[in-house]
């Protein structure tokens, strides 16, 4: 059986005055049903990898790689058409902040139909009854006043559950989770998390979650990538993190504080310590 | 539930009057400002009103005379209350140059240039909105250019230098459209002026002869002032329209599969139209103040050449109403977009 995502050498790159410039260097993974974890830092490229996926790379960056298949079915030929039905309907991203990334001048309910309506053909009050039992599910109290709201009326928790429901109406068959609570207050994020873990399980989705979040993704996947400047440094079982050979991943997990602390000062990240940068 | 609902019907029914209430206030007092300022420029133009009147072979006493028949010997504030008054009544007074009541003479001009500007506006909106969202979308490409390079002719032309141009093309050489003025002269006076507006005029006395006519007449200096406004939209339009597809509900739009006209013109668009509504009504607002070079080139008998004129012959009474017409119209149209963002921006309700 072809795996549910088999990415092979992808490369994404920007035009600089000093020539096109790689922030995901030759990446290569592959995907079952699982949950995989990418962690990184800021500009590592975690999150071009999650947009390259979807081919949603605008222009002038450019995305080019050896194989980029998605249930066997290759993206990097496919037409831009075909792409769109993959796009909502079976390849799905929860964005990271809800306050810029729903439309400020549509209802709620109506985003959410749209995500349906774009790939299905349903009649008005079928597409209304799907909407409030995904909202349901997404634990939203008083659904149907919900989707007569505006963006700018909710709570970025409950911001994040209605995108988390907006892109999980089509029954996707992969989840991007581009740092779905990294915009939360501490309090929602692991609300949000529990959420999307029951829901991707329960569908038996595949889930890429990216995050900065060393520990947070190691409790919700089942594997790891840890990414430095373009690059997979690391790839272990979630279980095996603390296994984790590579000085960068090796640091950063020392770099964590721990309940009972003993040190006095937490050691700080000699980048020093492995070859690139 | 149904209950519910009621009362926040009735809620809502309430806070729009609530609203509908402070519209009307403030639309007033903005209204009296503007009084206050016309007057104020009545008391301060070097022009005296009463010599306007008796002639400068008066003597002393006629000259007093009449200067408290016309009320000027009276406080400040009395002569105020009076010109708000007698603007209320529709009295503007005089005009030197027209002898005749310069209401009259506005319920002529105005017209002339509503008709002109709103034609101008449609032709403006119609094409710049289509061609600056075009453009965003296309950004960088031959499309872009072409339609940046069509708008930067519109800031850089002079106005009647167009409006020749035009009349010896299209008019002159091709003969597709009629030439200055409002209509053929054996068609003046051939309708009932009503509204003032030639083709509304025509359409009501279902004189469809009359009305071809003054569409033909009206239309090249209307796509004059059009493109000009276009100019300006078609800009403004790509540069909202940019900075709105940059945004992060745009990724949104793109992942759920939506296709990229969706994507553009509705998640696009719909968030840029409270800004491009002040766009609009302020080239409204300006193609209404009558553009003298056009009315001129084109012998349109618009408000921008009778207030020209009047202010050429120290004709008060005229340049005042006038003034008094295009800052109602100013007032008017920025009212109306307040009501416009109420309606399109929920943020704002």
């Amino acid at each position: 059986m072809s795996p549910l995502l088999d990415v092979r050498n992808l490369r994404v790159s920007f035009p600089t005055p000093q020539g096109r410039a790689e922030v995901v260097k030759g990446l290569s993974f592959t995907l079952g049903r699982e949950r995989l974890g990418i962690v990184g830092e800021s500009g590592s490229g975690k999150s071009m990898t999650g947009r390259a996926i979807l081919r949603l790379i605008r222009t002038p960056g450019r995305q080019e790689a050896d194989r980029l298949a998605f249930d066997g079915i290759d993206l990097t030929t496919l037409s831009e058409r075909r792409m769109r039905d993959l796009r909502g309907a079976r390849i799905s991203m929860i964005m990271q902040d809800p306050k810029f990334s729903l439309n400020p001048v549509m209802t709620v309910g109506a985003q959410i139909a749209e995500a349906l309506l774009t790939h299905e053909t349903l009649a008005r009050r079928d597409v209304q009854a799907r909407v409030i039992e995904m909202l349901h599910a997404v634990r939203i109290n008083d659904p149907e006043r919900v989707t007569g709201l505006y963006p700018h009326e909710v709570s970025g928790g409950m911001g994040q559950r209605i995108m988390i429901a907006m892109m999980l109406i089509p029954q996707p068959d992969l989840l991007i989770a581009d740092e779905p609570t990294s915009a939360l207050d501490v309090s929602v994020q692991a609300q949000v998390l529990d959420l999307i873990d029951e829901l991707v399980r329960d569908k038996g989705m595949g889930l890429i979650l990216i995050s900065h979040d060393l520990q947070l993704v190691a409790r919700y996947c089942d594997r790891i990538l840890v990414m430095h400047a373009g690059q997979v440094v690391e790839s272990c079982a979630a279980a095996d993190l603390h296994k984790a050979r590579h000085p960068y991943t090796r640091g950063l997990l020392a770099a964590v504080p721990r309940m009972e602390e003993t040190r006095d000062e937490l050691p700080v990240l000699d980048r020093s310590a492995w070859s690139g940068t | 539930m149904p209950l519910r609902r009621k009362t926040a019907g009735a809620q809502r029914l309430k806070q729009a009057a609530r609203s509908l209430g402070g519209f009307v206030v403030v639309t007033a007092l903005t209204f009296i400002g503007l009084m206050a300022i016309t007057f104020f420029i009545g008391r301060v133009i070097p022009i005296d009103p009463v010599l306007a009147v008796v002639g400068d072979r008066a003597t002393q006493e006629q000259y007093d005379a009449a200067r408290v028949a016309m009320g000027l010997d009276r406080p400040l504030v009395l002569q105020f209350v009076s010109y708000v008054g007698d603007v209320f009544q529709g009295n503007l007074g005089h005009s030197v140059s027209t002898n005749r009541p310069v209401a009259q003479d506005l319920a002529r001009v105005f017209p002339a240039t509503l008709e002109m500007a709103t034609l101008g506006i449609l032709i403006g909106v119609g094409l710049g909105v289509p061609c600056g969202t075009w453009a965003a979308a296309r950004q960088g490409t031959w499309v872009d250019q072409l339609i940046r390079v069509f708008a930067l002719l519109g800031y850089s032309v002079p106005a009647f230098w167009l409006g020749l141009v035009g009349l010896v093309v299209f008019y002159a050489n091709l003969g597709w459209v009629a030439g200055p003025g409002r209509v053929d002269i054996f068609y003046e006076g051939l309708v009932e002026p009503r509204t003032g507006l030639m083709l509304v005029d025509a359409a009501l006395a279902s004189d469809w002869e009359v009305f071809w006519n003054a569409l033909d007449h009206l239309i090249l200096p209307a796509a004059i002032l059009g493109f000009f406004s276009l100019a300006y939209i078609a800009r403004m339009t790509r540069s909202f329209m940019l900075d709105t597809l940059g945004q992060e509900f745009i990724t949104t739009a793109r992942v759920k599969g939506v296709s990229e006209w969706r994507v553009i013109w509705v998640h696009g668009f719909r968030p840029i139209r409270v800004p491009l509504i002040t766009v609009i009504g302020l080239s409204y607002a300006a193609l209404l103040e009558g553009s003298v070079m056009i009315e001129t080139v084109f012998s349109w008998p618009g408000i921008g050449n009778y207030l020209t004129v009047a202010l050429l012959n120290a004709d008060m009474n005229a340049v005042l109403g006038a003034t008094l017409v295009i800052g109602a119209v100013f007032i008017l149209i920025n009212k109306l977009s307040d009501v416009l963002y109420r309606v399109l921006d929920p943020r704002s309700r």
